[in-house]
């Protein structure tokens, strides 16, 4: 098992009445990327503050990087530490390489290495234009390299994405698992859960600042009990019988020629072999396991009953 | 400290390219050279050399203008920074809150100097090349002039710093900024002297009086430069009062900086303990 680079216990987070964080414990490891998950006043953003030092808890403990945030080393960590806030909108009359420069100071970083952080977030043309000209996902892009700045071995990420196309989308994902294979932690914010698929190793939900789940996508589509949908195009004038699943799954006719069956993640080979034994006449079959937002939906709906 | 200076640096970098700023320091330029070129034209009769009459002209202007431009620059200091998510980013780097403050006020006070310089030292420049030799003392007063405008606009960049701290959303911070610098500015003096013809002299003693100008930094600005130096206070009309005021150079100087320290530290410690 990879060391903990953060880790918190029992931590909790009021604003006066209202608890943003509560009775949280969270362990997030050496070149792991993770999502945080939660719809808007989670408590995604405090958690990420906490992370970072900048408000504390009111009770319980944080660790980042084996210091806590109250303790005077906690500047060291800070060097190790990249972070990108969500919106946030660099001073229009500063270019693209002055921000970089002027964090890379603050940082103790050379300058020189700015260049490369440019390419490789792929807005090095535009270093010497102003901020005031750059693109929304450009600012992003800018956004990330400042938080690339001295190869931080904890990344923090809240809303990243936002406001960038598919394909910066796709680049940023492929920085985020570069990084992981370095050995970075990154931790990432966000309500678009469709675009983390394949691209982290573990999610962490929240709601109301509490932790609904924590796991792979597998395992929380396991925990969701979601069912997976296999749609089946049927030959001309082939009938599924409604015996052959019986036990196993649901069936109901869309159409004439087409059958939906709605069975648990685990039971899905079952099914797929029960119908191949059968040898019955398949024209088309399609296999949509319950999308991360059905399992969101899902496992919050569960988290109310309770 | 090298935190500090980077700070400083890029508010000195960002406000000289700000549009408000630039145009705030040509503003001043014109006016001042306005005044100094043709306000300074009917002084050969009065045995006052036009630099001096300059100095009084820039001082009543200074006493409009600069507390407005330290205001507009300083208003959203804090509180844009929290808006635009770039002071949540500034605090997960090794800054702390007290060099973030200290940074913005060394880089802010030194754009003041620079239009400070610019604006007025054209002026006085003009005069110079104008003009010719200017009477002793002339040129004393017009270093002191520039010395105390600058001293008094780092009293409204700590000021607008607490109105930033406080009220925390920039447009607002602006409103309160206008509102502030109205008070000092206009409200105050008027309500002073109303104040006075109200009560003929009955409880308001030259002493209270006094103490009552030191509450005011644009006042202190106002003693230092048209009552300290005698041909100054002769010209600006303040003569009598100059007679009466009870605070030498050196006080008035202290009670200014007083001015600047007092809010800054407050602004200091209540955005410490401000939840970002």
């Amino acid at each position: 098992m990879m060391s903990a680079s953060v880790r918190l216990s029992s931590v909790s987070k009021q604003y006066g009445p209202l608890h943003a964080v509560a009775g949280l414990n969270l362990e997030l490891h050496e070149a792991e990327r993770v999502a945080l998950v939660g719809h808007n006043g989670a408590g995604k953003s405090t958690l990420i503050k906490l992370m970072l030092g900048v408000i504390r808890p009111t009770e319980g403990h944080i660790e980042v990087l084996g210091v806590e945030p109250a303790h005077r080393g906690f500047a060291a960590v800070r060097m190790a530490m990249g972070f990108l806030p969500e919106n946030v909108v660099f001073p229009p009359s500063m270019t693209g390489a002055e921000v970089l420069s002027f964090y890379s100071r603050l940082k103790h970083q050379p300058v020189s290495r700015n260049r490369a952080l440019l390419e490789r977030v792929g807005i090095a043309e535009a270093a010497g234009r102003s901020v005031r000209t750059y693109s929304k996902g450009m600012r992003q892009r800018l956004g990330l390299a400042q938080a690339l700045i001295g190869e931080p071995r904890v990344l923090l990420l809240d809303e990243p994405t936002t406001g960038l196309d598919p394909e910066s989308r796709q680049s940023f994902y492929e920085i985020v698992t570069e990084l992981g294979q370095r050995g970075t932690t990154v931790l990432l914010s966000t309500h678009v859960l469709a675009e983390i698929e394949h691209q982290v190793d573990r999610v962490i939900m929240l709601d109301h600042g509490r932790k609904v789940a924590d796991g792979t996508l597998s395992d929380l589509r396991r925990l969701s009990g979601f069912p997976t949908r296999i749609r089946v195009g049927l030959a001309t004038g082939v009938r599924l019988h409604p015996a052959l699943l019986a036990g196993m799954a649901e069936c109901r006719d869309i159409d004439e020629r087409t059958v939906e069956i709605l069975c648990s993640n685990a039971r899905s080979l079952d099914v797929l072999r029960c119908l191949l034994n059968a040898s019955v006449p398949l024209a088309g079959i399609e296999i949509a396991p319950p999308s991360l937002d059905d399992v969101y939906v899902d496992i919050l709906r569960r988290t109310a009953a309770e | 400290m090298r935190p500090v200076l980077i700070m400083a640096g890029r508010e000195f970098r960002d406000g000289i390219r700000n549009r408000r700023v630039v145009g705030t320091t040509l503003l001043m330029a014109a006016l001042s050279l306005t005044l100094a070129l043709l306000g300074s034209a009917p002084t050969g009769t009065v045995g006052a050399s036009a630099l001096s009459v300059t100095v009084v002209s820039l001082s009543s202007l200074t006493i409009f203008l600069v507390p407005l431009i330290a205001l507009l620059i300083s208003y959203d200091a804090i509180a844009g920074e929290v808006d635009r998510g770039t002071m949540l980013l500034l605090l997960s780097y090794p800054v702390t809150r007290w060099q973030i403050l200290a940074g913005k006020f060394i880089g802010h006070v030194c754009i003041l100097t620079l239009a400070t310089i610019l604006g007025y030292g054209a002026a006085g420049v003009a005069v110079g090349i104008a003009n010719g030799a200017a009477e002793q003392g002339a040129a004393a007063s017009f270093v002191m002039m520039l010395g105390s405008s600058v001293l008094l606009g780092a009293t409204f960049i700590a000021l607008g710093y607490v109105i930033s701290v406080v009220v925390w959303d920039p447009r607002t911070a602006a409103g309160v900024a206008i509102g502030v610098w109205l008070f000092f500015v206009v409200l105050y003096d008027m309500a002073l002297l109303g104040l006075l013809i109200a009560d003929q002299g009955k409880s308001i003693t030259p002493t209270v009086l006094s103490v009552m100008l030191l509450a005011n930094p644009a006042d202190i600005f106002r003693l230092l430069n048209l009552t300290g130096f005698s041909n100054i206070s002769t010209l600006s009309g303040m003569a009598g009062l100059s007679a009466q005021v009870m605070f030498g150079g050196a006080t008035l100087v202290i009670a200014l900086v007083a001015w600047i320290v007092v809010p800054l530290s407050a602004a200091g410690l209540i955005f410490a303990r401000r939840q970002i």
